[in-house]
C-alpha cells in the first residue's frame, strides 16, 4: 500500500514539478542570504571603511547603519517570498498531487 | 561570542548593594533615599509577582488539557502559526541578547548590530532548508527525523547527546546570568534568584508541558517587544524622530567618537568573523529547543509561517535594541547618577552594574520608576521563558529519544513516557540549579558559544544530511555527528578564551588560535559523515539508501505526517 503511495507519487509529473520548482526556489534564496551576509562579513574583515563613509558630508550616520538595517530586512523579506510562493503555487500544486494519489 | 553577550558583568553583593543604594541618586536628585529604594523594588516585585502569577494560572489551565504525549510535547500540535512564531522570538530573544548587545552598543557602537545580523541570518535558512521538512517528517524531537529511516538507537543516542549538551551549556549560562541580575534588579540572593527560576521552570513544564512553556514564551515576547518598542519610541522622540541627530549627539558624547559609527575591533581576524557568522547562522538550525517548536504547528503551511513572523519579531527587536544602545549612549553617559563616582568617570567602565545593565538604566531615564520595574519584571520573565523551552527539549531527549527507544525499545505506552519526561524535568531542573550555583565565579559567556558551535557541527550536519542526502548512512551519521560535537569541544577549550581567560594559562598560549570553531568543526562533521556513508558497504546501509523514497515523498508532501490533535 505505502510502496504503491509512492510509486504512483513518484510517477506524476506534477511531483517532479513541485520539487523541481520549490527545491530551485529554496537553495536560490539560501544562496541569496549567505550571499549578502558573508558579503557583508567580509567587508566587515577587510574592509571596514566602506562602511564608515557618512552619508553625507558632515553626517554622523554611516552607510554601515542604512546597510546593516538592509541585511535585516532583507531576511525578512526573502522569508516572506517564500513563505508567499510556498503556501500558495506550491501547496497548491502538491494538494492536487495527494488528491490525484487518492483516486 | 566573546566575553560581553551573556556576561551579566561581574555583579557581585557589592555591586547590587551600589545599585540599589545609587538608586534613590537617580530619582532626579530625591532626597527621601530609602523610601525612593523600597519603592523601585516594589514596583519590580509586584509586577513580576503578577507575571507569574498568570503564568501560573497559565499552566494550571494547561495542565487540564495535557493529557497524552502530543500535548505533553507538542501542544497537541495546535497553536498556529503566528502563535508560534511569536513562542519562537520568545525563545530565542533572551535576555543576553536584549541586556548583553543593548550593552554592546553602549559599549562599540555599530559592532552590535554586526552581532545581531549574525542571530537573525540563520532564521531565512530555516525556513528554506528545513521547516517543512522537519515538520512533515518529525513528531516530538529532531531525533524523529534523524532516525527516521536509519537505526534507531545509534541515531537517537547521538541525537540525545547533542541534545544535552547544548541544552545544558545554554542552560549554566542563563542560570549564572539570571542570578546574577535578579540580584542586581531584586537585590535578592545569588542562590535564592537561581532557585526561584529553577523551581518555576520545572513548575510550567512538568505541569504544563509545551503549551504552558509555549504561552510563557508568547507572554515574555509581547512584554518584551512592548517595553522595547516604548523605550525605542522614546529615545527616537528625544530626538525628533531624527536617527541623524541621534547619532550627533551620541558621537559627541561617547569616549569613542565617530569610531562607533563603523565596525571596530569587535570582529578583527577574517577567520574568526566568518566562522562565528556560521556558527550562529547554522547553529540556529540546530537549536533542539527551537527545532523542537515546529512540531506545535497543524502541518507544513504553519510550520513556513512560523518562521516568517519570528524572523520579523527578532528582526524588529535586533533594530529597537540597536536604537535603545544608542539611546544609552545619549541618555546615560552626560549623566553622573548612572555611574559609580560623581565625577571623572570612565563612561564606560564605571557605568553602575557593568554596561549590561545600559538597558536598565535607559529603563529608568526614559519612564522612571515604574518602567524601570516593569522592564526589570520582564527581564526575568524573558530568563524563565527561554531555560522553559530548554528544559522541556532536554527532557524530551531523555523520555522521548532515551527511554522510549533506546532503553524501552519503543515498548512502552504514553503514560510511562510521559511520566518519565516529568521525572527528567524535575530532575535536569534540580541539576541546573546546582549548575548554576556551582558555576556563579565561573566565566560562563563562552557557553553559549560553545552551544551554537555545537549545535551547528553535530545536530546541524545530521539533520540536514538525514533529508537530503539519500547515501547517509547510520554508520556515517554516528561518526560524523560525534566528530562534530567532540571537535567542536575540544577546539573551543583549546581555543584562546577558555584555554587563556577561563583556565588560566597564560597569554598566547592557547593551541588552537581561534575562538568560534565552527567553520573548521562543521566542515570536519560534513567530511566524515560523508567519507563513512560512502564506504559503508553493509547490507543496512543499502536498506538504508532503499527506505529514502519513502522519506523524500513525505518530506515534500507531508502524507502521512504527524497531525493535530486538538486546537488551542
Amino acid at each position: 500500500m505505502q510502496q504503491e503511495i509512492t510509486k504512483k507519487i513518484r510517477s506524476n509529473p506534477k511531483f517532479a514539478e513541485l520539487i523541481r520548482k520549490r527545491t530551485a526556489f529554496g537553495w536560490q534564496l539560501t544562496l541569496v542570504i549567505l550571499a549578502i551576509y558573508y558579503a557583508f562579513i567580509l567587508v566587515i574583515a577587510f574592509a571596514p571603511s566602506i562602511l564608515a563613509t557618512p552619508i553625507f558630508p558632515g553626517a554622523a550616520t554611516t552607510v554601515g547603519i542604512p546597510i546593516g538595517i538592509l541585511v535585516i530586512l532583507a531576511a525578512f523579506i526573502l522569508t516572506g517570498l517564500y513563505v508567499r510562493r510556498a503556501n500558495g503555487e506550491f501547496d497548491e500544486l502538491n494538494r492536487q498531487i495527494i488528491e490525484e494519489t487518492k483516486e | 561570542m566573546r566575553n560581553r553577550l551573556l556576561a551579566v558583568s561581574g555583579a557581585t553583593t557589592g555591586i547590587a548593594a551600589v545599585l540599589l543604594s545609587a538608586v534613590p541618586a537617580l530619582a532626579a536628585g530625591a532626597v527621601e533615599g530609602p523610601v525612593q529604594k523600597q519603592a523601585v523594588n516594589v514596583a519590580a516585585i509586584v509586577m513580576f509577582a503578577i507575571f507569574v502569577l498568570a503564568t501560573l494560572a497559565i499552566t494550571y489551565w494547561a495542565s487540564r488539557r495535557t493529557r497524552s504525549a502530543k500535548d505533553f510535547y507538542s501542544a497537541g500540535g495546535g497553536i498556529t502559526g503566528f502563535q508560534n512564531g511569536l513562542a519562537i522570538a520568545g525563545d530565542y530573544m533572551s535576555a543576553a541578547s536584549f541586556l548583553g548587545i543593548a550593552g554592546l552598543v553602549y559599549t562599540n557602537g555599530f559592532d552590535g548590530l554586526i552581532y545581531s545580523i549574525g542571530f537573525l541570518v540563520g532564521w531565512p535558512v530555516v525556513l528554506f532548508l528545513i521547516a517543512e521538512r522537519l515538520r512533515n517528517l518529525g513528531k516530538y524531537t529532531f531525533a524523529d527525523v534523524a532516525s527516521y529511516r536509519l537505526q534507531q538507537t545509534p541515531i537517537r543516542t547521538l541525537a540525545a547527546c547533542g541534545s544535552l549538551v547544548v541544552v545544558a551549556l545554554y542552560l549554566i549560562a542563563q542560570m549564572v546570568g539570571a542570578g546574577k541580575l535578579i540580584q542586581l534588579l531584586f537585590g535578592l540572593d545569588y542562590w535564592i534568584a537561581v532557585v526561584i527560576v529553577g523551581c518555576l521552570m520545572i513548575l510550567y513544564v512538568t505541569f504544563g508541558g509545551m503549551l504552558a512553556t509555549t504561552w510563557v514564551q508568547i507572554i515574555k515576547a509581547v512584554l518584551l517587544l512592548s517595553g522595547a518598542s516604548f523605550m525605542a519610541f522614546m529615545v527616537l522622540a528625544h530626538f525628533g524622530f531624527n536617527p541623524e541627530s541621534m547619532f550627533q549627539a551620541a558621537t559627541q558624547i561617547h569616549p569613542k567618537g565617530m569610531a562607533i559609527m563603523a565596525p571596530g575591533s569587535f570582529v578583527s581576524d577574517p577567520v574568526d568573523a566568518i566562522s562565528l557568522g556560521m556558527a550562529l547562522m547554522f547553529g540556529t538550525a540546530g537549536l533542539p529547543h527551537i527545532l523542537m517548536r515546529f512540531f506545535t504547528v497543524s502541518d507544513a503551511k504553519e510550520a513556513r509561517k512560523s518562521v516568517l513572523y519570528a524572523t520579523g519579531f527578532i528582526g524588529y527587536f535586533y533594530i529597537l535594541t540597536f536604537v535603545i544602545g544608542f539611546g544609552a549612549i545619549t541618555f546615560l553617559m552626560s549623566d553622573a547618577s548612572f555611574f559609580t563616582k560623581a565625577t571623572g568617570f570612565d563612561k564606560i567602565k564605571d557605568l553602575i552594574g557593568g554596561t549590561n545593565m545600559a538597558a536598565i538604566h535607559l529603563a529608568h531615564a526614559v519612564g522612571g520608576n515604574l518602567f524601570l520595574g516593569f522592564i526589570s519584571a520582564v527581564a526575568f520573565a524573558t530568563i524563565l521563558a527561554v531555560v522553559s523551552g530548554l528544559t522541556l527539549a532536554g527532557a524530551s531527549a531523555v523520555s522521548h529519544d532515551l527511554y522510549a527507544s533506546v532503553i524501552a525499545r519503543g515498548r512502552v505506552n504514553e503514560l510511562q513516557e510521559i511520566w518519565v519526561s516529568k521525572m527528567a524535568t524535575v530532575v535536569l531542573g534540580i541539576i541546573a540549579i546546582m549548575l548554576g550555583i556551582a558555576f556563579e565565579q565561573q566565566n560562563v559567556a563562552f557557553m553559549v558559544g560553545l552551544a551554537f558551535a555545537i549545535a551547528a557541527s553535530a545536530n546541524f550536519p545530521i539533520v540536514i544530511l538525514s533529508m537530503f542526502w539519500k547515501k547517509l548512512t547510520t554508520r556515517g551519521a554516528l561518526i560524523g555527528g560525534f566528530v562534530g560535537l567532540i571537535s567542536a569541544t575540544v577546539m573551543v577549550i583549546l581555543g584562546p578564551t577558555v584555554w587563556e581567560k577561563v583556565l588560566g594559562n597564560a597569554a598566547h598560549s592557547a593551541p588552537f588560535p581561534y575562538d568560534n570553531p565552527a567553520i573548521f568543526s562543521i566542515t570536519l562533521a560534513f567530511i566524515v559523515t560523508w567519507l563513512v556513508s560512502v564506504t559503508d558497504g553493509s547490507q543496512t546501509a543499502r536498506n538504508e539508501e532503499i527506505a529514502f523514497e519513502a522519506q523524500y515523498i513525505r518530506s515534500q508532501t507531508g502524507l502521512g505526517a504527524e497531525g493535530a490533535s486538538s486546537t488551542h
